[in-house]
């Protein structure tokens, strides 16, 4: 009897969950742009889309922008995090503590004073600030994610391989790199979700004529709501969702790997 | 196949002096155990010689060549770490081999030279799997195993044997100092189990507050203790103080006690060395009357607890062989007796 609560519970949240984006892919192949009843079938919405200049190359710019911060904020945070699990230096528990106000200072205002600031500087709007914004954004939930995995290893791994002949180089790419990589994919995710769901630091830090994917998504739907954004969303969606399960399927996140 | 100097070496964290003076030599193919409680500094000896901490003072060289200024990869050394730290992401052949494949050789020289390791540590066949599929005497031999492989000049063992249970360490130990003769390799260990000292090492040095208090063959440490300390770390001691006399102490209620040479101040007798029979009876040697406090019986011996009034409020301890099968009941009056030349003279 408690099981079969519990089973229904889980099934409910499931479908709270899932229900809103398994009818907005529905929509996204369903002829009528009111989304009127009987559903037809037609890929009329993925036709325009492939015609939408904008939105196209918003999301260009949103993947781009989002490769790039990855690599960048997973490389930079994975160093960051091994010099916090590997030296000591002075005021190292104030920097660490300083990493997490920064996740929960509201978005809105870390873009507002981005955008002073950068005006304040001379960076400017464009791209290249979206991006700075994003890396720094991101780098947080790096360390963070890295250095959880720190957490279960300590250094007698690189001086086991130090005893072994590995110079400090050697041990790094043979050992630290290889045992955090879970940690390190993970971390990567976190940078690739943080940027590419970013809408409001993009919104402040994109000129005029120059978006990002959630940005421009935003404008469209002030405009007047078309269901060509049902067709990338879903596009989006099937595409992130496949990553996460091949990258859930091979790691196991919190598991000792 | 080295021998190992270490001299004046100290290390001092803030006012905490972890190695204080340390001067010894580890022979070319001596197995040698360093014994001491935690924070004695065995450790910090070990990770000296190993690289990983520059003493403050002193030299340490390898046949006569001074290392302390080259970095742990340069110093063709062997460790097996108490976690035995293997990679876990690499198999058991990639891990014994890791050693070689740093050094860019050969391919098949690796696999061979991997072959030959598993096989001297009875572990043929285990080659593809991975660490944690493994049990714990098994990762064990790997960790020793991937050690030897580069032929090190020095095999450094942390605790080697310590997390493993009862049985299967006294297994290893064998089996470690078989695989220790056979390579010829000088090996240092650091533990805090005396038996384990005793059993394995060719000598051992006690080691106090970053001082060596004893250095010598394990059998000599044991029979004839530097000090107290040493007497009560390796092994248990019955601690005799006094004034000293002609041949021996005079103890604090007027009863004298003979010792194997002139005494300073202590002596000490091991509980295995006294005799104990019940009523007042004299006897040769040493001998006290007292009272039994406690009997425990386990199967080979018998280990008395016996009141004196030479010894006031610390008991006498005693190992008697089960030779009746009888034990002497708690309240028993006794006689414990023992020779003059097993009551050792120590520094107190």
């Amino acid at each position: 009897m408690a099981q079969r609560v519990v089973k229904l519970y889980l099934a409910f949240v499931l479908v709270f969950l899932y229900l809103p984006i398994v009818v907005m892919i529905a929509m996204a192949f369903n002829r009528s742009a009111l989304y009127e009843m009987p559903f037809t079938f037609d890929l009329v919405w993925f036709k325009a889309l492939s015609t939408n200049e904008r939105l196209l190359q918003a999301s260009w710019n949103s993947v781009w922008i989002a490769c790039i911060n990855t690599v960048i904020a997973t490389a930079l945070g994975t160093l960051a995090a091994y010099a916090f699990a590997r030296y000591e230096f002075r005021a190292k528990r104030l920097l660490q503590l300083l990493l997490f106000p920064p996740i929960t200072i509201p978005w809105l205002i870390i873009g507002t004073s981005m955008l002073i600031f950068f005006f304040w500087t001379g960076i400017g709007r464009g791209l290249h600030a979206i991006l700075l914004g994003h890396v720094a954004l991101s780098l947080p939930y790096v360390i963070v994610v890295v250095g959880a995995r720190f957490a279960n290893f300590g250094p007698e791994l690189e001086e086991a391989a130090a005893s072994l002949g590995a110079t400090p180089w050697q041990a790094f790419w043979r050992v630290t790199i290889p045992v955090l990589a879970p940690g390190i994919t993970a971390a990567a995710l976190f940078a690739f979700a943080v940027s590419f769901d970013q809408f409001v630091i993009s919104y402040f830090l994109a000129p005029p004529g120059t978006s990002t994917l959630p940005v421009e998504i935003y404008t469209s739907i002030r405009k007047g709501f078309t269901p060509e954004i049902n067709a990338i969303s879903s596009i989006i969606i099937l595409f992130s969702m496949g990553l996460m399960l091949i990258v859930a399927r091979n790691y196991k996140f919190g598991g000792d790997n | 196949m080295s021998r190992v100097d270490i001299l004046h070496v100290s290390k001092r964290y803030g006012s905490f002096a972890a190695l204080d003076n340390v001067t010894i030599t580890f022979n070319d193919g001596e197995f040698f155990g360093l014994l001491g409680p935690s924070g004695s500094g065995k450790t910090t000896l070990l990770r000296s010689v190993a690289g990983f901490i520059v003493p403050d003072e002193g030299s340490i060289s390898f046949d006569g060549e001074q290392v302390e200024n080259v970095p742990v990869h340069r110093r063709a050394i062997g460790m097996v770490f108490q976690s035995y730290a293997l990679f876990p992401h690499l198999t058991i052949a990639d891990n014994v081999g890791f050693g070689l494949d740093v050094r860019s050789t050969p391919r098949e020289d690796i696999r061979k030279r991997v072959t030959e390791m598993l096989g001297l540590v009875r572990l043929s066949g285990l080659e593809g799997r991975y660490p944690k599929q493994l049990s714990g005497g098994q990762q064990q031999r790997v960790a020793l195993a991937r050690a030897l492989i580069t032929r090190p000049k020095v095999l450094l063992l942390d605790e080697p044997l310590g997390a493993l249970d009862r049985r299967l360490r006294q297994e290893m130990q064998v089996e470690l100092k078989e695989i220790q003769r056979e390579t010829g390799v000088t090996a240092i260990f650091v533990t805090h189990d005396q038996e384990e000292a005793l059993t394995l090492s060719d000598r051992i040095a006690i080691i106090d507050q970053g001082k060596l208090i004893q250095v010598d063959a394990p059998q000599t440490v044991y029979e004839r203790p530097a000090n107290i300390f040493a007497a009560n770390f390796l092994g248990d001691a019955n601690v005799f103080r006094g004034t000293p006399v002609k041949d021996g102490l005079k103890l604090a209620d007027g009863t004298m006690i003979e010792t194997l040479k002139a005494a300073t101040g202590a002596a000490i007798v091991r509980p295995e060395k006294l005799r104990v029979a019940s009523g007042r009876k004299k006897a040769a040697g040493n001998s006290l009357a007292g009272e039994i406090t406690q009997a425990i019986y386990s199967g080979a011996s018998v280990t008395y607890r016996i009141r004196t009034k030479a010894m006031g409020d610390v008991p006498l301890l005693a190992f008697i062989q089960n030779q009746t099968g009888e034990v002497l009941d708690t309240g028993t009056l006794v006689t414990v007796s023992w020779d003059k030349d097993q009551t050792i003279p120590v520094a107190p």
